[in-house]
């Protein structure tokens, strides 16, 4: 009745469905602080759980003393890893096919390590029994620096893992080798190289960096003896994985094991992999019978539990005098700590490095990566990225601009020159990948035009002749940066975790009132799912997304999915949504047309009802048809509205952008301003543009971080320095500059609603935009590369280096 | 150790507990008196997460003892709405700006937010930013969290008539 | 990161919180602001067995001018020294120096007294005390004394402090009118500690320094009171010779750690690259 008095624009705009900015749904408990963080439980009985951590970055334990531990009133037990032993977990599965040792066996592998687990009271008696708990030690010289992990001499790290010279990745060729991982045409890029015209050639590190999330990582545990069942509370950003490895870990049926991931508060990565304090809270909570917290403090954090990147990648770019590319190569030297714990589609040991070729038509390519063990924290987790793809989008980018100056061409004319052309989409890669769509030249030209690129290079010149003539002090420098992404990991075919195929899904159920709950396999950890997704839905079937409640995080009631990260919410488990929303929609079609009493193909969808082909007039609401479908609906058919949809994506999703960043180095202190940076993005289709906005201005914020400060630094010794938020540069709002964004609109062809992920996006294309630009202020001074983090400190050596001291 | 016998005032309402003089406010408000708004961030007190108002300050209660703040007010993000629960400004312009994602750091910004409009009603861009410099937020780049504190001053400071 | 157990007193009189120090000797600490010990008794670095909570000690705060002189009671928030009128007209170089300490929410805590008091020579206030000529009023079971802050600091967390001694309050001579004042401050964020910073008062009189004192901070395990370098201005136009010759002065007595914000040899050159900027903009500001 409505509908014939209401136009197609007023009835889609109160739908709140896709591309709208719909405002949040989750913002009224988190603004009004009752968000529900695992850190926030309390309950019955509760024990609280806290390390004893190695002090040494390599050492051996000669003896635990517990006495005096456990005579101090309110410590109920000390787990070590002969406590553990005897039910075989004192050494877990990681994700990448390595084991890591729960709590210490015999040897610490690094600062910060897991010695021995004290339960509690609660967590003041428990920080006063980890003082007590006596551990020897024998000091073991430490390994931290990867190049030398391999030599001959280079002292044994993995004892536990003597003899074996087969690993998850195939053979290890050195006691501290995991893998090497090749792929792409090594003779036609060596061919190409050997009789390239120009070869831009450079060592280009990506610093060890931690995701750092406001929230550390914790988990409550609690084992019900009566039902045999174990139930984990925890920041995990992949629920239903850490359920199927906790239940072959630990020998529960699966079934008994409800892994819940309530609120969480950021993740980037860090929540990905299964901790050691996971592991022994729940070992706690059986032994104890009650349940168990265990919350890392933020020291802890950046020592024990999952850093990123330690890359240090080696690129050659063969090319002609004109700057047309012919070949790369890339060696990386890959630090992996003392356990391999990344967190990649186990098929792919280095994740997506190979997406390295970048967003360029390159013809031969060549990668080879080596996985090293060291005295430093395991992990290697994509930090706000998908698999090594920020590592490989830095590599290429640093490399075309080095290309760039070695050539004496503009970085900008380098990069259009070999940008893939519009017409070559889909484009089969070097390295094996079939970028979806792109429009490159389109977007490139769109950002240059946006910042006046023309006008910002005269500016620069203006700028260094006023340097030369000792007029000013302050260098500028234009970082460009065209990224290609690899997101929404991924077809079962080539992607899985410890062979859990990397689908997602989506279950809906459509209430009798026209309201529906939509559960999904991910986990939002700020992205904002319980309203994206909800819009992707409110398309779909044409209920407003006010009705929809959307539910993630528990397994007990979720469909299984491999969780979030990788941006791979949006193109996996949002297409699960998109798919499951039309099997709704096909049933409801087949319910309208009964209620109008046509055939099914006489009635189509607008936006939120069945309307008969050429009767407009005659029409069922989507609120109507849900009513029906629990009352009347066609003969044989089952009622109900519900579906369920297990998406398997048939490729990856490949969002790309074009950033410039514009900044003014001080060459007499190194401190670098961040004077103007504009990011264009293609996100393919935009669900929400409020909610993409406030993606990539967090995105950037973390580049900026990393670019201009982040390290976890081990000294010789295998002491991490700086590991706390006094030295951990986390960007306050005064050294946050303002971002621009803008964008471009390319839709994944197989993508049911064309979107392609964007969370990660400003990670992977800001940090090489903000390091280009740092260089480039240099680079008419022969400055070709210098490493991150471009710290003051760093910046005024490399100003130095080129004899810019007084 | 001998407990300490605390009274104050907490939302509005007043409160009394037996604790370990070590007992850090932080871990007093959430864990004896259940207000779990204010979130523990760093522990070094360099991120704001735990910020709540203490006798008209914004202070970090990571780094206070319970005990210190014996006879005073507090205020949390529990106490900022309206007893009717109509929501403060400050919350209701951080979501319709987008200035929270993960919700973490979102209660000790909105209450240091707070504070900040309390002594300068009118901020410029850059007194705002100075003003939550000592509240961390890893996924919104504060650019809307700016916009959502302009947008609040400029709510708190309207005439109520004027909004009618 | 949880402190340890501790007794916990909170005097309302001086002479109470006096007979309490002396009756516990080294197993007591006075708690002022917190925000520096707390950090450390949670990172077990520092763990009293009794604690004195000085804040409702009548008399430990404000800001005052006597006999020219600013008194400023060691309880005085950093917070309160940015918003007094006093301090702002009197003596600017105090408020500028408290706007670039840590955060806002640690300067509503963090005391003027806990600041110069306590020895970390990552700490702001004690060159600028240093740059003042400030001295310290310290009081006792047995009395009170009063001592310079270019006397106060011996190594990093050691200072002429007594056991069982409290500094109640600072007292700042009154720069002369018309005095350039700045303190120049690098760091890698708000909140850090200085990689160097310096801190400069020079008067002009007809186009000729009549007076300078320059302080640096972080750069030593202690404050530093750059003596030669503030004699190479005075006397001078302050030209570029005479800054160069502080600069060089300056750099010369830095002995920096080498540690995340830069190597001992940046931190120097910081240091002196801190001292120009600020020698410039105090200037710029002498009338």
């Amino acid at each position: 009745m409505t509908t014939e008095t209401t136009s197609t624009a007023e009835r889609t705009a109160k739908l709140e469905g896709l591309g709208c900015k719909r405002k949040r749904v989750e913002d009224a408990r988190f603004t009004q602080g009752k968000g529900n963080y695992v850190d926030d439980m309390k309950l019955p009985g509760m024990l609280f759980g806290d390390f004893v951590r190695s002090p040494y970055g390599h050492a051996r334990i000669t003896s635990i003393d517990k006495a005096a531990a456990l005579a101090l009133p309110g410590v109920v037990a000390v787990l070590t890893a002969e406590d553990l032993k005897p039910l075989a977990l004192h050494y877990m599965p990681t994700l990448a096919g390595d084991v890591q040792a729960v709590l210490a066996d015999e040897k610490v592998l690094f600062q910060g390590q897991e010695v021995a687990f004290v339960i509690a009271e609660n967590r003041y008696v428990a920080a006063d029994a980890v003082e007590l708990v006596e551990v020897d030690y024998e000091e073991l010289p430490a390994l931290t620096d990867a190049s030398k992990a391999m030599d001959e001499d280079a002292p044994v790290l993995r004892e536990d893992l003597a003899g074996k010279t087969e690993g998850a990745h195939g053979p290890r060729r050195h006691h501290n080798h995991i893998f090497t991982w090749e792929v792409g045409q090594a003779e036609e890029t060596e061919q190409a190289l050997a009789g390239a015209e120009v070869v831009a050639k450079e060592l280009i590190t990506y610093q060890r960096v931690h995701p750092c999330p406001l929230e550390t990582c914790g988990c409550v545990a609690s084992m019900d003896k009566i039902n045999g069942k174990l139930t984990v509370w925890g920041t995990f950003q992949a629920p239903h994985a850490v359920r199927t490895v906790a239940s072959l870990i630990s020998k529960i049926p699966e079934h008994n094991i409800r892994i819940v991931s309530p609120d969480i508060g950021g993740g980037f990565g860090n929540k990905v992999g299964v901790y050691a304090g996971y592991i022994c809270a729940i070992v706690a909570s059986i032994v104890t019978g009650v349940p168990v917290k265990w919350i890392e403090d933020r020291i802890e954090n950046l020592q024990a539990t999952a850093f990123a990147r330690d890359y240090h990648m080696t690129g050659e770019l063969a090319a002609t005098k004109e700057g047309r590319i012919t070949a790369l190569r890339c060696h990386v030297l890959a630090d992996h700590g003392a356990f391999d714990a990344c967190a990649d589609p186990s098929k792919y040991p280095a994740g997506f490095m190979s997406i390295c070729t970048g967003s360029y038509d390159i013809p031969f390519a060549h990668l080879t990566v080596d996985g090293v063990y060291t005295n430093k924290a395991p992990g290697g987790v994509a930090y706000r990225c998908s698999f090594r793809v920020t590592e490989a989008a830095y590599m290429i980018e640093r490399m075309i601009d080095i290309l760039a100056q070695k050539l004496g061409r503009d970085p900008a004319d380098v990069r259009r020159l070999n940008l893939i052309k519009k017409e070559q989409f889909p484009y089969q890669s070097a390295l094996g990948w079939e970028y979806d769509s792109g429009d490159y030249h389109r977007a490139f030209d769109k950002a240059l035009d946006a910042v006046d690129y023309a006008g910002l290079r005269a500016e620069q010149q203006r700028n260094r002749e006023a340097f030369a003539r000792g007029e000013t002090r302050t260098l500028m420098g234009i970082g460009l940066t065209f990224f290609t992404e690899i997101v929404g990991a991924g077809p079962v075919k080539n992607c899985d975790i410890l062979g859990l195929g990397m689908f997602d899904s989506c279950e809906i159920r459509v209430h009798p009132t026209g309201s529906a709950v939509a559960r999904l396999g991910t986990i939002s950890q700020g992205q904002g799912h319980a309203t994206t997704y909800a819009q992707i839905l409110a398309s779909e079937i044409g209920l407003p997304a006010s009705a929809i409640t959307v539910e993630e995080g528990d397994t007990d009631t979720a469909p299984y999915g491999l969780g979030t990260y990788g941006s791979r919410s949006t193109p996996v488990a949002g297409a699960a949504a998109a798919m499951a929303g039309r099997k709704i929609r096909a049933k409801a079609q087949m319910i309208a047309a009964h209620l109008l009493e046509v055939h099914d193909d006489d009635v189509e969808f607008d936006v939120d009802s069945f309307r008969v082909k050429g009767a407009p007039e005659r029409v069922k609401t989507m609120q109507e048809i849900a009513f029906a479908a629990y009352n009347n609906v066609p003969p044989n058919m089952e009622p109900g509205l519900e579906a369920v949809s297990y998406y398997d994506p048939p490729n990856m999703t490949y969002p790309f952008g074009a950033y410039v960043c514009v900044a003014d180095v001080d060459v007499d202190t190194g401190v670098t301003e961040i004077r103007r940076f504009y990011a264009l993005d293609d996100c393919g289709t935009r669900i929400n543009p409020m909610i993409i906005e406030g993606q990539v201005h967090g995105g950037l914020t973390e580049a900026l971080a990393i670019a201009m400060g982040q390290l976890i630094h081990y000294d010789d010794q295998g002491n991490v320095q700086g590991a706390s938020l006094l030295d951990f540069f986390l960007p306050t709002a005064v050294e946050t500059p303002n971002w621009e964004t803008d964008f471009t609109e390319t839709p994944s062809p197989h993508h049911p609603i064309g979107a392609k992920g964007v969370g990660e996006s400003p990670n992977v294309g800001g940090v090489p935009a903000i390091s280009n630009a740092v260089i480039d202020a240099f680079a008419h001074l022969g400055l070709s590369h210098s490493q991150m983090p471009h710290d003051a400190w760093r910046v005024w050596q490399a100003a130095q280096s080129l004899g810019l001291g007084d | 150790m001998e407990k300490t016998h605390v009274t104050m005032t907490v939302n509005g309402k007043a409160v009394e507990a037996l604790v370990e003089p070590r007992t850090l406010l932080i871990h007093f408000l959430r864990e004896e008196l259940g207000l779990t708004g204010p979130h523990i961030g760093c522990d070094t007190t360099h991120c704001g997460a735990c910020t709540v108002d203490l006798a008209g300050k914004s202070v970090k209660a990571c780094t206070l003892f319970a005990v210190q703040a014996q006879g005073k007010a507090l205020t949390t993000i529990e106490g900022l709405a309206a007893p009717d629960g109509t929501l403060h400004a400050l919350q209701a312009a951080f979501r319709e700006h987008h200035g929270l994602q993960c919700g973490f750091c979102t209660p000790g910004m909105i209450t240091r937010a707070f504070r900040l409009l309390q002594e300068n009603p009118d901020p410029s861009e850059a007194e705002i930013r100075m003003g939550i410099s000592g509240n961390l937020c890893r996924c919104t780049g504060y650019q809307n969290i700016v916009k959502a504190i302009r947008v609040a001053a400029e709510e708190l400071r309207a005439p109520k008539e004027a909004a009618e | 990161m949880i402190p340890g157990s501790f007794a916990y007193h909170q005097p309302d009189s001086l002479e109470e919180a006096l007979s309490l120090l002396s009756r516990f000797g080294d197993e007591a600490r006075v708690l002022a602001g917190g925000h520096s010990l707390i950090p450390m008794m949670k990172l077990r670095l520092a763990a009293p067995e009794q604690l004195v909570d000085l804040q409702g000690v009548e008399g430990l705060s404000g800001i005052t001018e006597a006999d020219g002189a600013l008194e400023i009671g060691a309880m005085t928030s950093q917070a309160e020294l940015v918003g007094s009128e006093t301090a702002a007209r009197l003596c600017p170089l105090l408020r500028e120096t408290a706007l670039v300490i840590a955060d806002p929410q640690v300067r509503y805590c963090g005391t003027i007294g806990g600041n110069v008091a306590n020895g970390d020579p990552g700490n702001d206030m004690p060159a600028v005390m240093q740059c003042l000529g400030a001295d310290y009023v310290l009081r006792s079971a047995e009395g009170e004394r009063s001592l310079p802050a270019r006397d106060f600091y011996e190594a990093a967390y050691f200072t002429a402090l007594a056991e069982g001694e409290i500094l109640t309050k600072i007292r700042v001579p009154i720069p002369p009118a018309g005095h350039g004042h700045a303190y120049e401050k690098q760091k890698r964020k708000v909140g850090d500690y200085a990689t160097a910073a310096a801190a400069v008062v020079l008067t002009m009189v007809a186009g000729r320094c009549e007076s300078a004192s320059i302080a640096l901070t972080n750069v030593a395990d202690t404050p530093l009171h750059a003596e030669a370098a503030s004699a190479a201005l005075v006397g001078t136009a302050v030209d570029q010779a005479a800054i160069d010759s502080a600069v060089s002065a300056a750099e010369a007595i830095t002995a920096p750690a080498s540690d995340g914000r830069g190597s001992a040899d940046y931190r120097t050159k910081v240091a002196g690259v801190m001292v120009r900027r600020a020698i410039q903009r105090a200037l710029a500001r002498a009338g």
